[in-house]
């Protein structure tokens, strides 16, 4: 077991190697302006991705109403530093808070629901979150909150990030993760086996959701403004694609998926007319060829890469 | 003798169908019972009516004195009834390890965030899991396979493996759906010899279902026969084998 505990240390070691480089690299300005803000899109990305992850990849529930909880966080997040005055720390734990609230009461009722219908229904709640807001004057209505202070920056984003993917990882490779994973494998077997599925789909759903509200504050207090249109559902489903194209079900794919994405459109900004064609068509090819996605259900690690080491379907560090 | 599990005219009406009609059996502590009948005649049916899957139309089910109806399959599971699947039903992306350690999850006492922050009893008890569901692999001669997906076990082990998760839960009372099902006589010899050896060494009773006359005539110390819904006879495996109605079930009528 200190074998776990050594290998926790090891990765944040190397978490403050990559932070330090890379802050050095920014405050030497040899990463310029608009790679910084495609890095900490990226960053934010990589927190809804892994978010998304757990409930649609880990737990097996098909949910497409992300942006709905992303929304929650930057609107809740924004009032409590614009119309309140309070500092941004407070926004952030609010901003959590409120979506993992949110997305409680709102699993209770839908993940009773299965596979399809559970899609629509997310969908639609993810709709009626925006409509929701867009329909606030307190919030600024469809002109969006404006003059949001910019509190995030790199060292915010990573930092949250490393958390958001510490907690998934360890909820991951305890009881409650694996029961989560039962009840993506087998509901029916889950519940015979003891365990109360409704409780841990609702569980998943709402550390995904609170998660998804932590990106939204960071989000917010980025770009300067909460703006309904950024949470439509085509941004739902671009959390989505990532998580997809990643592979369901593992860590390593949702974060690449999310560097890759983000990436991609970053690089093809210039080419604005071609961006979306080469967007699609790398999407086309890699479901033609890797339709369960890069990392399938695996994680990433040094086995992976041995001959024949083949890493089983355990849970990553499962000794 | 103690009784564990007692079923009271208990009936299950789907719509206009009654799949089971006024079934009534008793379970003593240690039994080994067997419950047969032809296709459809609602073995299945009452047996998912004693997991909690299905609630009975009528009649009672207790299980130590407790009231079964009504109970999710999950209660059911922690009061103390395991079952296996008629079609196996298990975690088959997971390794075998994971399938036994989920089932040891209801009885794990750490709480999220020790979990999550990994201290307290975090460590002490996942080593425990580990240990007990080693432990538990190796007297199913599963320990070799402890990092194989379960979807890669031959069938005969995915069997086992499946006997196994429900051994993890610690029941009282195991129920087997139709454990022999697609095995070949010396599998089904072996397992014959398997659930005798697990009733013994843990001390449980054990309900089966199964269609492999054999085994069901060898091993089981009660039998209860199932037809059309009706129960049509029970007693002592001699009993059954010279019951005119139950080789009428089987066999058909003779002709006069």
């Amino acid at each position: 077991m200190n074998n776990i505990r050594k290998q926790d240390i090891m990765s944040l070691l190397g978490c403050f190697v990559l932070f330090a480089v890379m802050q050095l690299l920014i405050m030497f300005e040899i990463i310029g302006p608009f790679w910084e803000l495609n890095i900490v899109l990226i960053g934010i990305n990589i927190i809804l991705s892994v978010s998304l992850n757990l409930i649609n990849g880990y737990t097996g529930q098909f949910s497409i109403g992300h942006a709905g909880f992303l929304a929650v966080g930057a609107y809740t997040g924004a009032i409590i530093t614009v119309k309140l005055g309070l500092p941004f720390e407070l926004a952030l734990i609010v901003g959590t808070l409120c979506a993992g609230l949110l997305g409680f009461l709102i699993g209770l009722p839908t993940l009773r629901l299965n596979g399809d219908y559970l899609a629509i229904a997310t969908l639609g709640l993810g709709e009626i979150i925006r409509i929701c807001i867009l329909n606030i004057e307190y919030v600024g209505g469809a002109s969006g909150l404006m003059g949001i202070p910019r509190e995030t920056n790199f060292a915010w984003v990573f930092w949250v990030g490393i958390f958001v993917i510490f907690f998934i990882k360890n909820f991951i490779n305890s009881a409650p993760g694996r029961s989560c994973l039962a009840i993506r494998e087998n509901e029916i077997a889950a519940e015979t086996m003891g365990i109360d599925t409704t409780k841990y789909k609702v569980m998943a759903f709402t550390i995904g959701a609170a998660f998804a509200g932590t990106a939204g504050v960071l989000f917010s207090h980025y770009f300067y403004i909460a703006h309904p249109a950024s949470f439509t559902f085509m941004r739902s489903f671009d959390i989505l694609t990532m998580v997809v194209l990643g592979g369901l079900g593992s860590m390593s794919g949702a974060i690449t998926g999310a560097v890759l994405l983000t990436g991609i459109s970053a690089f093809l900004a210039e080419y604005p007319e071609w961006r979306m064609v080469i967007y699609s068509i790398t999407l086309i090819v890699l479901m033609l060829y890797r339709p369960q996605g890069l990392f399938g259900n695996k994680e990433l690690s040094l086995k992976m890469f041995k001959l024949g080491g083949d890493n089983s379907g355990r849970t990553a560090e499962g000794k | 003798m103690e009784e564990l599990l007692k079923v009271n005219n208990v009936s299950m009406v789907f719509g206009g169908l009654r799949a089971v009609s006024n079934f009534s059996m008793e379970i003593n502590k240690g039994e080994l019972i067997g419950l047969i009948g032809p296709n459809g005649a609602g073995k299945t049916t009452a047996f998912n009516m004693l997991t909690g899957v299905y609630e009975p139309t009528e009649g009672t089910i207790t299980f130590e004195g407790n009231l079964v109806n009504g109970k999710k399959p999950y209660q059911v599971t922690a009061m103390g009834m395991a079952r296996t699947f008629q079609n196996i039903r298990l975690f088959s992306e997971l390794s075998v390890i994971d399938n036994v350690k989920i089932a040891y999850n209801m009885h794990v006492q750490y709480s999220l965030p020790e979990a999550i922050w990994r201290f307290g009893r975090y460590f002490n008890e996942e080593e425990e899991i580990t240990n007990k569901a080693m432990s538990l692999l190796k007297i199913f001669k599963l320990d070799g396979k402890a990092d194989e997906q379960a979807k890669n076990l031959p069938y005969g082990e995915q069997r086992r493996l499946e006997i196994a998760r429900a051994m993890a839960t610690q029941p009282k009372l195991l129920l087997l759906d139709e454990p022999a099902a697609g095995m070949n006589p010396q599998e089904t010899h072996e397992l014959m010899e398997m659930i005798r050896w697990i009733r013994d060494e843990f001390k449980l009773s054990i309900l089966l279902i199964e269609h492999d006359m054999s085994l069901v005539m060898n091993v089981c110390e009660r039998i209860y026969v199932l037809e059309y819904g009706f129960c049509i006879a029970n007693g002592v495996p001699e009993e059954i084998k010279n019951n005119k109605r139950v080789i009428e079930a089987y066999l058909g009528e003779e002709v006069s």
